[in-house]
């Protein structure tokens, strides 16, 4: 069974706000019986505050289904409208002290209700953006949609890439051979429809040249390294981290990760794939490592 | 208040008998059974015998066509892997849609690598056609795999009269009767069964325990390579221990095969009547007049298994659900959805499987719990109204 927090069991056990509510001006339906989970929120909203005096739900679905709609119709009581469209579907997780990542679609539901309730009470129409689809990568809670929008615009070829873009398969490894096969599937669209590939949308990933036939003085060396950290560095930054160089010593080459990098349990994994993209760039085997490697001399 | 265990088909508690007979094999009797000294000798008898014990619950011919594994996916994976091996003009496998994943995922993998699978449909009962199933058996088909038992619903496959359809064409046949072993009888002596997997710990025996069936004669690679134990088949030091236990628990569901077709009968055919006769909107799944002693698989409509299993486990009651939710999939179980089983019920499905250690006091308990639990989820869910499901219900964003 799930690791359910204590937080989501109370709200499960003990649901607050459940059932028909009287006198809803906003009503947002979501979900279908086939998804197996569907949640009506009912708010009654004063007119002229534009304040939620009352927030009810009904919910067909799973205990984390039940806990979040529970949490989400406590957090909203007494905003305004425009403070609850603030509401994020963390904020309902975070609120039940986590849900677990495959469960996470539990709180999107609840925001999307939410979201659907606002528009219906202001008489606008609720358009959804949101695909869900299968979690590929559990460690990260990556879904299968995503990796294949990323695939496509930045036109990836590798699970390593895939995981340097979307950090899906970072972790456990286990869906590797899932990853492979939205590469693959990709690949073959592609191929099918006999499209140019579209421009990076991302950051530059330069193109890297293939292996040097002559060998390159120090200095150039230095430089094609430099680049390659460039190229990597936008994704670092993303989330929150920075790389430095700090030092070539024939093959080795030291590195000093900043900021989130410093200390993140993926630390190996980022340095593994910056050492591939060196070896691709430099056309020789070297090794990537953090400076405390570094001999002292 | 005592917990009531109603997860059987996930796995079953080990007999304390045992236990008690796998102890030694730890501290005392740990020698190599391929070591010549005393140690080892000792260990040897005992695997022969726990062979022999496994060889009569299944009626075998003969003790040498009994393989020990680490667990039926091993078994499995063994079973087909090896008929495609030792017949490479034979690029078929041909299965079901109900099978366990320790069928499927291997034979989506087969797939990926160039084999063909055929994989016979179910009816909303979860029957097989078996004019479908003969009208695919020819020269190219190296193995057909159909399990005995349904792990989720308890339905039987007539694989006897199947092994005996596929011998006719000179195909080998396998089943899966992880779920079988122990609850129904088996005597593979006199049917046209070549290979059979079980799992221990789905019959009192511990976990890491499995056993292939190999039938004399039939034709052989071995998956895993290595030293010479269980004559070459199954390389790897036997886990005696794990073997002795699961001799024993051969022995005891030998002499229990009456308390499960009659008892076990008597109190899951009690369960699921008390609950159907006293909750609105629900029913059993499978092929009930024809399904294991110990199974039951109720859909709930218009409420989530899930829920459900939360529910009852508050309570001190174990179940399990084909539910999306509680696999972790977005779907709900392949086996209700090869079965038609509708949406608004599929998701509701919870499965009671018993076995000789459950008494009517624990039944009688679980009879007054589902129904309240069924009535609360539904009120709070949007499909339902007072005693009804409600139609008008359609969210515009699923």
């Amino acid at each position: 069974m799930w690791e359910y927090s204590d937080k989501v069991r109370e709200h499960f056990f003990n649901p607050r706000n459940s059932g028909p509510l009287e006198g809803a001006n906003g009503i947002g339906d979501v979900g279908s019986i086939q998804c197996g989970d569907a949640l009506r929120l009912m708010l009654k909203v004063d007119p002229e505050s534009e304040r939620i005096e009352a927030a009810q739900f009904q919910t067909f679905g799973c205990g984390s289904a039940i806990a979040s709609s529970s949490a989400l119709t406590e957090i909203i009581q007494g905003m305004t409208l425009d403070e609850a469209l603030k509401v994020s579907n963390q904020d309902i997780a975070d609120y039940l002290d986590g849900l677990p990542p495959e469960k996470m679609h539990c709180s999107v539901m609840g925001r999307e209700a939410l979201q659907a309730a606002i528009a219906n009470y202001r008489g606008e129409v609720w358009s959804d953006d949101h695909e869900e689809g299968a979690l590929v990568c559990k460690c990260f809670a990556v879904d299968a949609a995503l990796i294949e929008e990323v695939v496509k615009a930045n036109d990836l070829h590798t699970v390593q890439e895939v995981t340097f873009y979307t950090k899906a398969g970072g972790g456990c490894c286990a869906c590797h051979e899932g990853v492979e096969e939205i590469l693959a599937k990709v690949k073959s669209e592609k191929a099918g429809l006999g499209e140019v590939s579209p421009p990076p949308a991302c950051p530059a990933t330069p193109e890297l040249p293939k292996a040097q036939p002559v060998k390159l003085t120090s200095v150039q060396r230095i430089r094609k390294i430099e680049a390659v950290l460039e190229s990597v560095r936008p994704m670092l930054q993303r989330d929150h981290g920075d790389i430095e160089l700090v030092e070539v010593q024939g093959k080795m080459i030291y590195v000093h990760l900043q900021g989130a990098c410093s200390g993140c349990m993926m630390e190996a994994a980022t340095l593994g794939g910056i050492q591939q993209k060196m070896v691709e760039a430099l056309g020789e085997l070297v090794q990537v490592l953090p400076v405390s490697h570094m001999r002292q001399a | 208040m005592e917990a009531i265990y109603l997860d059987n088909n996930a796995t079953t508690r080990v007999d304390p008998a045992v236990v008690e007979a796998m102890l030694p094999f730890f501290t005392e009797h740990f020698g190599n059974a391929s070591s010549i000294h005393a140690f080892g000798s000792q260990v040897g008898k005992a695997l022969k015998q726990a062979r022999e014990q496994v060889q009569a619950l299944l009626g075998a011919e003969h003790d040498s066509e009994i393989i020990f594994t680490s667990c039926g996916t091993e078994s499995d994976s063994t079973a087909i892997l090896s008929a495609l091996k030792a017949q490479p003009e034979r690029n078929t496998v041909i299965t079901t849609v109900v099978e366990h994943p320790a069928i499927l995922s291997l034979c989506e993998w087969l797939e990926k690598e160039g084999y063909v699978v055929h994989k016979l449909k179910v009816d909303k009962k979860g029957r097989l056609d078996l004019d479908e199933y003969k009208s695919l058996l020819h020269d190219r088909v190296a193995i057909v795999s159909a399990m005995w038992a349904n792990n989720e619903t308890g339905t039987l496959f007539p694989v006897e009269q199947m092994a005996e359809l596929a011998a006719a064409k000179g195909i080998m046949f396998h089943t899966d009767a992880v779920q079988a072993v122990g609850k129904v009888p088996i005597d593979l002596k006199n049917s046209k069964i070549d290979l059979l997997s079980l799992s221990g710990h789905k019959l009192h025996a511990p976990k890491g325990i499995g056993v292939l069936y190999l039938r004399r004669g039939c034709r052989f690679r071995p998956l895993l390579r290595g030293g010479h134990q269980e004559r070459g088949r199954r390389a790897g030091t036997e886990n005696s221990a794990s073997i002795v236990g699961l001799g024993v628990a051969c022995a005891l569901a030998q002499q229990h095969m009456q308390t499960e077709q009659g008892e076990v009968r008597r109190l899951r055919d009690k369960l699921e009547k008390g609950i159907l006769s006293q909750v609105s909107h629900c029913f059993a799944t499978g092929d009930t007049a024809n399904r294991l002693p110990n199974t039951s698989n109720i859909a709930f409509e218009y409420i989530e298994g899930e829920a459900i299993l939360l529910l009852l486990n508050k309570l001190g009651i174990a179940a399990s659900s084909g539910s999306a939710c509680t696999s972790g999939s977005l779907e709900p179980s392949h086996v209700m959805r090869a079965m038609g089983i509708p949406y608004t019920a599929a998701h509701g499905t919870t499965r009671f499987s018993l076995s000789r250690y459950n008494t009517e006091v624990e039944v009688d308990r679980v009879i007054a719990a589902v129904p309240p639990i069924v009535a609360q989820l539904r009120k709070l869910s949007p499909y339902w109204k007072d005693s009804a499901p409600v139609s008008e219900f359609s969210p515009a964003y699923a």
